[in-house]
């Protein structure tokens, strides 16, 4: 019986490894052609002309003012939101609220690029076309409010779920020496996770900067360098760089192997990122186990 | 001098009745125990002296708490009343911050912002709690690097900061060893020369240790109520005696 499970856990770790394996060995050595420093810092996409060159420096950028944009308008609501669930929220407005987020989860990322397409987009050209001189509201405006919406859930769930783990004594000792309600909520209580809220902020950047398919449905997808403060233009990004070119893509050739090496690095930037989590999370564990001796 | 009066004190959770027409006067600069068996009150009532009831959902409370001869369930600012009234508790539950920011805590919530004020009042908090010895090279280390007995020391530190007219310590002791528990029983006789002190014990020996008056409570009731000596010697109800003498609880 033990064979079983130990085989039905095998097979995730399996697939991770494989994975792995697949990516680097298939992105490796068209990177290395192209010269790894090239390709990192190349500002230059252009896989098809007659001297191709294949620089995802433009799209590295694209994804990490992207995803910064969306944490910077995400996680300030994710995190209050998950207070205001944890500490303040009236039992029926919970009620409400907590399948609505579970919710938002659920919603297939095809629709909020949909959602995001049909009303993001055309309010954003709406409300700044004329001043930025946009040619479209596809912009990385649009990707970041869009992928902001889209980390809501991942953030707000986790940092409550820390939020609600803080011992209960805490808050009573805050009251108890005269501190309201909301003192010793911001000042005792949310302190006290903020570890678990910083792992929340980190799985949010994950979600984000993995997302394909509403990112390229907003974000126009031009290969061109973006500066951070060009938040009115469009921009591509890692994700949507793979997705855009595999559909038509001569398979063994070097603008191929370019792609799959986009994703590689894409998968050293997740990596990183669920590193992080885990060394937040070990700091985690390390506080309750001590609580627990104490 | 009395510091709190209540008069047919009753409360309720939910349908549940926790005290029954509780009268009692507690003198300042004493230490009164209330002892009984668990689920009598005792604890019920010590945490409706500072209103901590009031987190609890669907506890309801009639009667007449005065506390200076104010009503505290009337028209008052509740977290004034916390600030007046201190509270110890059970397991020490010391804030995951540094020792210096447990202790400033209450003063910075009542508007103490001058650095060199709160310094002196962490220091003299922490000499009251009788941890200044121990504490003193380490103010900015975690409050969690300090052993279970400290920890609770420290909490009494961080509510005398405020400078509370009243202590009330629920079973302040339950969670620690013989040696911790001695430290915090010297502390209290110092204590009660400031303080009026309120505590509930589970330990018959502590509260004639330590306190001056007892109230015993069985089943939401008070059963009898009077100076330490005269309740551990010559009770005057046969449920005070069987429960002193250890036939039940």
């Amino acid at each position: 019986m033990r064979g079983v499970f130990f085989t039905a856990a095998l097979a995730s770790v399996l697939a991770v490894a494989l994975i792995c394996v697949f990516l680097f060995a298939q992105g490796l050595p068209p990177m290395l052609k192209i010269g790894v420093l090239d390709f990192l810092t190349g500002q230059r996409w252009r896989p098809t002309a007659a001297e191709p060159s294949f620089g995802i420096l433009p799209m590295i950028l694209g994804s990490v003012y992207i995803t910064g944009g969306a944490v910077i308008l995400g996680v300030p609501v994710g995190i209050l939101t998950a207070i205001f669930m944890a500490e303040m929220c009236p039992k029926p407005v919970y009620r409400f609220l907590k399948p609505a987020i579970s919710l938002m989860a659920g919603v297939p990322s095809v629709i909020y690029g949909f959602f995001g397409m049909m009303v993001l987009v055309p309010a954003i050209f709406e409300v700044f076309g004329k001043r930025f001189d946009m040619m479209s509201g596809n912009s990385m405006l649009a990707a970041s409010i869009l992928l902001a919406i889209m980390i809501l859930p991942t953030v707000i769930s986790i940092a409550e779920t820390n939020i609600r783990a803080v011992p209960r004594e805490l808050y009573e000792g805050a009251v108890a020496l005269g501190a309201s309600h909301e003192r010793a909520v911001f000042k005792v209580m949310v302190p006290a996770a903020r570890s678990g809220v910083l792992a929340a902020v980190v799985l949010g950047i994950g979600r984000a900067i993995g997302e394909t398919m509403a990112v390229r449905m907003v974000a126009g997808n031009q290969t061109v360098m973006r500066m951070p403060y060009e938040f009115f233009s469009g921009t591509r990004t890692l994700t949507s760089n793979i997705i855009l070119e595999m559909g038509y893509v001569e398979r063994g050739s070097l603008h191929f192997g370019a792609i799959v090496a986009t994703g590689a690095v894409l998968f050293v930037f997740i990596l990183g990122i669920n590193l992080l989590f885990s060394v937040l999370n070990q700091d985690i564990e390390k506080k309750r186990n001590k609580k627990g001796a104490g | 001098m009395i510091k709190y009066k209540l008069e047919s004190v009753d409360l309720w959770y939910r349908d549940f009745q926790a005290l029954k027409n509780v009268s009692i006067d507690i003198k300042a600069n004493q230490i009164t125990a209330y002892i009984g068996p668990s689920g009598c009150g005792k604890s019920t009532l010590i945490k409706s002296l500072n209103r901590m009831n009031d987190l609890i959902e669907g506890c309801k409370i009639t009667g007449k708490l005065l506390l200076d001869g104010e009503d505290i369930y009337g028209n008052i600012d509740v977290n004034l009343l916390r600030k007046k009234v201190g509270m110890v508790f059970q397991k020490p539950n010391p804030f995951p911050m540094s020792i210096y920011d447990n202790i400033a805590f209450g003063p910075r919530t009542h508007g103490i912002k001058s650095r060199y004020k709160l310094d002196d009042i962490v220091e003299k908090a922490l000499k009251d709690a009788a941890i200044w010895e121990e504490t003193k090279d380490r103010l900015k280390k975690s409050a969690l690097s300090l052993s279970g007995g400290q920890q609770q020391r420290l909490c009494i530190a961080r509510a005398l900061a405020v400078e509370p007219d009243v202590l009330l310590m629920d079973e302040p002791t339950s969670a620690l060893d013989p040696i911790s528990t001695a430290k915090i029983e010297d502390l209290m006789s110092e204590l009660k020369k400031k303080y009026t002190v309120v505590i509930v014990t589970h330990n018959m020996q502590q509260a004639t240790r330590i306190s001056d008056y007892t109230a015993f409570f069985l089943l939401g009731e008070m059963i009898e109520f009077g100076d330490t000596k005269t309740i551990f010697s010559m009770p005057k109800n046969k449920k005070t005696e069987d429960y002193i003498t250890g036939r039940f609880g």
